[in-house]
């Protein structure tokens, strides 16, 4: 048994990154209990695509921790390892494979043994496709089931990815603006989801939008130039003087 | 239960293709041994060749199509498999003829004894035996397609960059096979077969049965890609070709993906070398020439990437224009031919015969599935 | 090494000879000029008599065809002073020398014409029975001897420089006085430096001279220090005292030093050389790939049709305007770039602006345009080897140390690092290159600020080509101009980018330096071709562990 050296879901301590010189993440910190949802804040270039790509293992920090459930050290694994360690991802970019249809997208996101071997020697069965019936319902695309995603619109490829992510069932969800490009109704019904699903899930949520943010109702991280200016409830933050600076100052 | 699966696996399309390679196998014989040579339908053994060399490129063109078509990998070295898989048959070949050849030498080939050696070298030992050739005809290409993608596939050498550095694979190879101390006969290659299995390799019924072998490994390969393109690897395989570090974040090792693949279609191209070699008598260093790999790639690209019959009809197709050009007064025009099909193809068919065909027929479809439905329900 | 010995010849060191030393006054040395000049007149005159005489016993012992009586006979003819001596022995090297029925000396000259050995005269018929006069290798190698004797003091100076290298190689202790008085009258300081080795050889090598000479003899072979040189030192023959034995160590070990420095050296001009050519095949791949990423297949085509250009360039010079030939490639220059640049431009009009963003069918179409490009130059100027001159300036070379040099190398190597800064100038300091770097870094901004990115695409690929032009330029002068031209250069062009790192110019040039440095270091280890095979093996590994490249960019803009 590993010594669990932390309780905390994820735990960054020290990362930092450069890019040719540029600070991209400057000595952050950040922690996420288990079951917490997060919203991150912060203006463009504050660093919160590159800090999801190095919890994700598609970017390595030059130095720092990054630990998950306490043990595993995030540094030393690629993105498939993280991924089936649990973690999530949704990208900024709605990215489903667009020349598969809606239920194939979720089949190949659903959890299960991905070696080649047993992938080839797959086989439909019924648990499976109950739980993809679920999801279906879920995200609202039960209609569009044999239709080739890449006839999808916007906004339901947002939620066909929020689809995937629960298909894949993680223990940490990595959520990057997941409402871009939606109306107001689409917003809300979002936020709903995203609720719904950190009832049994750790989440973290990078998004611009305010309105979107409040809704979510839960503890907002502001980042700054690669490292934490503010961490807090969305009111107490926008209260702080550094954060008005930041977002209206210059 | 099998014959079910089986069936559920094979589209209309692969029917048909198996259906018109099922046909060939039973009517190509009656017309070639049956139907007097006098009659217009009788079908001449050197026609049945050519058709068997066309049908070890359609081989090449699945395997291929299968790694650029479902994985997005394109090879632009799949010629070296080839020939790798053919110099294992050839090397078998040069084995059988024993002490009938110029320098009547039981063990060592005519070229060895040219180059003053003295006895086999050690990779030629075991080619005397059908079943270790045959291994090695899977092996050879088998090995070098793994070795070469668990580098390359591992440290994500992806797009144009791979496309490059496989054709600077197979250049590396043709430098070292035209070496005469390489121990593969050099410039000149391997020939001069006598017999395979003890039947004469001139012999029409020997021929006929190639080309029929050679239809059977068509079928079968195909059957195995169309297995493996519509398993839960093969969506897979599209995901990586269509959105790669996605698939990453999904959890799959794609790496082990495009080398499972590429290994086996390295050895497929193995297979259709093997045939090959027999039925047109000779294999030799030129069979590595960068040129003939990239066009292997518009075979596949004028039938249809992704279409697995697309391939094989592509390389039956541009090869038979080839043989029509180059035969005739327009033998010098074939180059401007082929390049032209190079550009036109990728401007104006990126989808190939196949693929076109199909996107017309699907338009035509929803046409009428649209007029169907503003008959029946108003719009929303 | 001392800090003064500077490696190469020291002309100014002669061998003291013990028999004759320089005088050291002026005065006595033009005495002694003087006098050499008049016996050098008297003695042909004293032996004229002795001539005819020499000449008919040389012809008897021909005549009794034994090999001991011919190799006096040799001696004979070169002593006897005939204006036709050195062609009676030259005859009887390649077996043209013949005794007729009635002993009669003839040799056939190499029209087969017969000569009458004693006369030197042509004679109206060829006399009956002739049988040729035997030899075998000891006398072939007298005769060589015999021939080297009379040639030193030959009034052409290229036979007598012959004459003089025979005998540095052959050390024939008898040619050690003719030598001598050929050194003596020597005016070519080049003739006289291979006389003096020559002697030094013999010195050194033969037996029963004083260790004081041999000493300055060795001193004098290790200053040439050249291959040559070894072979009389290791040939010191074991009566000579310790410290010569020594020296000749010595001088042994100190030339395989400079020896070695120099293959080095060799080595790593020949590979700046391939390198230099690398670079200019693909500085234009560089712009094309490396900075807007269009794979373009046919970039070696664009080489040979600029080598196209400048061989119909010269063709045309040639035939209207023969005195202006030596600037048929400044002609060259200017019209191969301006028609492998409009090529690439109708090329990315036509077919590569459809295809952006699709660089695996870019790659496709470019092949296809590359064998018609091929083919089109192969029906108008045949399948063949075309010729293109070098111009006086190229041709020839000069010696460096141990190297030799050809300025035709020289000029592609100034050409190439000459296209190179003025492709990284145009990118750096012109507005078109910051117009180009402004569309490939971000398009839609340079497009909202006005620039006509579809204008900068066409002009950019056009650079690209237009160098290849150049290239073909250059290449025209050292490689086969043929239709297959290209094909050869495509591959190391795309490997040299790559390796160097994509999009950066720097890295091409030092990509390419490396690769043409490593493959003449590895081939006389490895031969060319497998040389040649190692290295692409190796940049296959290495494009796998550094996928971008020796100088790659990092950070997220290069993900996309």
């Amino acid at each position: 048994m590993e010594l669990k050296v932390t309780d905390y879901l994820l735990y960054l301590d020290g990362v930092s990154v450069a890019f040719d010189g540029f600070k991209a993440i400057n000595s952050l910190s950040l922690t996420i209990e288990p079951g917490e949802m997060r919203a991150i804040i912060g203006p463009n270039g504050a660093g919160k695509t590159t800090m999801m790509d190095i919890i994700t293992g598609k970017t390595r920090p030059d130095t720092g921790d990054v630990l998950f459930d306490g043990t595993v050290d995030l540094t030393q694994l690629d993105e498939a390892a993280i991924a089936n360690l649990g973690i999530g991802r949704k990208f900024q970019k709605p990215t489903v494979f667009e020349m598969h249809t809606v239920e194939d997208n979720l089949r190949l996101a659903l959890k299960g043994d991905r070696r080649v071997f047993s992938t080839l020697f797959w086989r439909d069965s019924t648990p499976e496709r109950e739980k993809i019936d679920r999801i279906l319902d879920t995200i609202r695309l039960g209609h569009l089931r044999e239709a080739s995603a890449a006839n999808l619109s916007h906004g339901q490829k947002q939620w066909l990815e929020i689809g995937m992510l629960l298909a894949q069932d993680p223990k940490l969800l990595l959520v990057d603006e997941p409402v871009a490009g939606m109306t107001d109704a689409e917003t809300e019904a979002t936020a709903h989801l995203l609720k719904e699903i950190a009832k049994d899930h750790s989440v973290i949520v990078v998004e611009h939008d305010m309105a979107f943010v409040r809704e979510l109702d839960c503890k907002v991280t502001v980042l700054h130039e690669g490292s934490v200016l503010a961490e807090g409830a969305l009111d107490h933050v926008s209260a702080d003087q550094r954060v008005i600076e930041v977002y209206l100052g210059r | 239960m099998l014959t079910n699966r089986f069936l559920a696996m094979l589209d209309a399309r692969g029917r048909i293709f198996l259906g018109v390679i099922l046909a060939a196998i039973v009517l190509v014989p009656i017309l070639n041994l049956v139907v007097p040579t006098g009659s217009s339908l009788h079908v001449p053994t050197w026609l049945v060749s050519l058709m068997g060399k066309y049908l070890c490129y359609a081989i090449l063109a699945l395997a291929l199509d299968l790694v650029w078509g479902y994985a997005g990998i394109l090879s632009l070295g799949h010629g070296a498999f080839f020939a790798l898989g053919g110099y294992a048959m050839g090397m078998y070949l040069m084995r059988q003829i024993g002490a009938r050849g110029v320098y009547a030498n039981p063990i060592l080939p005519d070229f060895m004894v040219f180059l003053n050696w003295k006895e086999l070298p050690w990779f030629w030992h075991g080619f005397d035996m059908f079943p270790f050739a045959m291994l090695m005809v899977l092996l050879a290409p088998g090995l070098l397609a793994f070795v070469f993608g668990w580098f390359a596939f591992r440290s994500r050498v992806t797009g144009v960059y791979l496309s490059i550095i496989t054709q600077a694979l197979t250049y590396a190879m043709l430098l070292a096979f035209f070496r005469n101390d390489m121990g593969f006969g050099g410039n000149n290659g391997l020939t001069d077969f006598k017999d395979i299995l003890g039947y004469p390799v001139q012999s029409d019924m020997t021929r006929l049965v190639l080309f029929l072998l050679t239809l059977l490994a068509l079928a079968l390969c195909y059957i195995l890609a169309r297995a493996i393109v519509t398993s839960k690897a093969g969506k897979v395989l599209v995901a990586v070709r269509d959105a790669e570090s996605r698939t990453r974040f999904l959890g799959f090792r794609v790496e082990h993906y495009k080398l499972f693949v590429f290994t086996l279609s390295a050895m497929m191209a193995g297979l259709a070398g093997a045939l090959y070699v027999p039925q047109v008598g000779i294999i030799n260093p030129s069979e590595f020439q960068p040129g003939n790999s990239i066009e292997v790639v518009i075979w596949v690209a004028v039938g249809g990437r992704g279409t697995l019959v697309g391939a094989a009809i592509g390389a039956i197709l541009v090869n038979l224009a080839k043989t029509t050009f180059t035969t005739g007064a327009l033998a010098p025009y074939w180059l401007f031919a082929l390049g032209a099909l190079f550009v036109l193809t990728t401007l104006y068919m990126p989808k190939g015969v196949i693929g076109t065909f199909a996107e017309w027929r699907e338009k035509r479809r929803e046409k009428a599935v649209l007029a169907a439905n503003a008959s029946t329900t108003p719009a929303e | 090494m001392g800090a003064g010995n500077v490696p190469g010849r020291h002309p100014e060191r002669e061998i003291d000879m013990p028999t004759f030393r320089f005088p050291s006054d002026r005065g006595a040395l033009v005495a002694a000029a003087r006098l050499l000049l008049i016996l050098s007149l008297l003695l042909p005159l004293g032996l004229t008599g002795a001539r005819a005489g020499a000449l008919d016993d040389a012809a008897a012992l021909f005549a009794a065809d034994s090999f001991s009586d011919t190799a006096k006979a040799i001696d004979l003819v070169a002593g006897a002073d005939a204006p036709h001596a050195d062609a009676i022995l030259e005859a009887l090297a390649d077996r043209r020398l013949f005794v007729s029925a009635d002993k009669k000396l003839v040799f056939k000259d190499k029209a087969g014409a017969a000569i009458d050995a004693l006369t030197g005269k042509k004679l109206a018929a060829e006399p009956a029975g002739l049988a040729s006069v035997r030899i075998n290798n000891r006398l072939r190698s007298a005769i060589n001897n015999a021939v080297g004797q009379m040639t030193l003091q030959s009034p052409d100076a290229a036979k007598r420089h012959a004459a003089a290298l025979a005998v540095y190689k052959s050390r024939d202790a008898a040619s050690e006085d003719g030598l001598r008085a050929a050194s003596r009258v020597e005016k070519d300081a080049g003739i006289k430096t291979v006389q003096q080795l020559a002697l030094a050889a013999i010195i050194a090598t033969a037996p029963g001279k004083p260790d004081i000479d041999r000493l300055t003899a060795i001193e004098v072979l290790k200053d040439q220090g050249d291959r040559d040189a070894l072979t009389p030192l290791n040939l010191v023959p074991a009566e000579a005292g310790q410290g010569v034995k020594d020296a000749a160590k010595a001088a042994v070990a100190e030339i395989n030093n400079r020896l070695a420095l120099w293959s080095g050296v060799q080595n790593a001009w020949y590979g700046v050389s391939l390198g230099s050519v690398l670079l200019l095949a693909a500085i234009g791949l560089a712009i094309t790939f490396g900075v807007m990423g269009i794979i373009n297949m046919a970039h070696g085509e664009m080489v040979m049709i600029g080598a196209y250009v400048t061989f119909v360039i010269q063709e045309v010079i040639r035939q209207n305007y023969p005195g202006l030939f030596d600037y048929s490639l400044a002609l060259a220059i200017p019209a191969s770039f301006v028609v492998a640049g409009v090529i690439g431009i109708a090329i990315e009009r036509l077919v590569i602006r459809h295809l952006y963003g699709r660089p695996l069918e870019t790659l496709l179409a470019t092949w296809g345009i590359s064998l018609i490009l091929q083919q089109a130059v192969r029906t108008i100027f045949g399948p063949t080897n075309r010729e293109v001159g070098a111009p006086s300036f190229m041709s020839g070379s000069f010696k460096l140390g141990l190297l030799d040099i050809t300025y035709g190398r020289v000029w592609i190597v100034v050409f190439a690092l000459a296209v190179f800064l003025a492709v990284l100038a145009l990118l750096r300091f012109t507005p078109m290159g910051l117009q180009m770097r402004a569309v490939t870094q971000n398009r839609r901004m340079a497009a909202s600020m006005g620039i006509r990115t579809a204008r900068i695409d066409a002009l950019t690929f056009g650079l690209g080509s237009g160098i290849a032009g150049l290239a073909g330029v250059a290449l025209s002068q050292i490689d086969n101009v043929s239709p297959n031209l290209g094909q050869s250069y495509i591959i190391d062009s795309f490997m040299v980018v790559v390796f160097g790192g994509v999009g950066n110019l720097w890295g091409t040039l030092v990509a390419a330096l490396s690769l043409g440095i490593a493959n003449k270091f590895l081939e006389p280890f490895a031969g060319a071709v497998l040389g040649k095979i190692a290295l692409l093996v190796f940049i296959i590994l290495f494009i796998q562990k550094r996928p971008r490249g020796l100088f790659a960019l990092k950070g997220r803009a290069i993900e996309s």
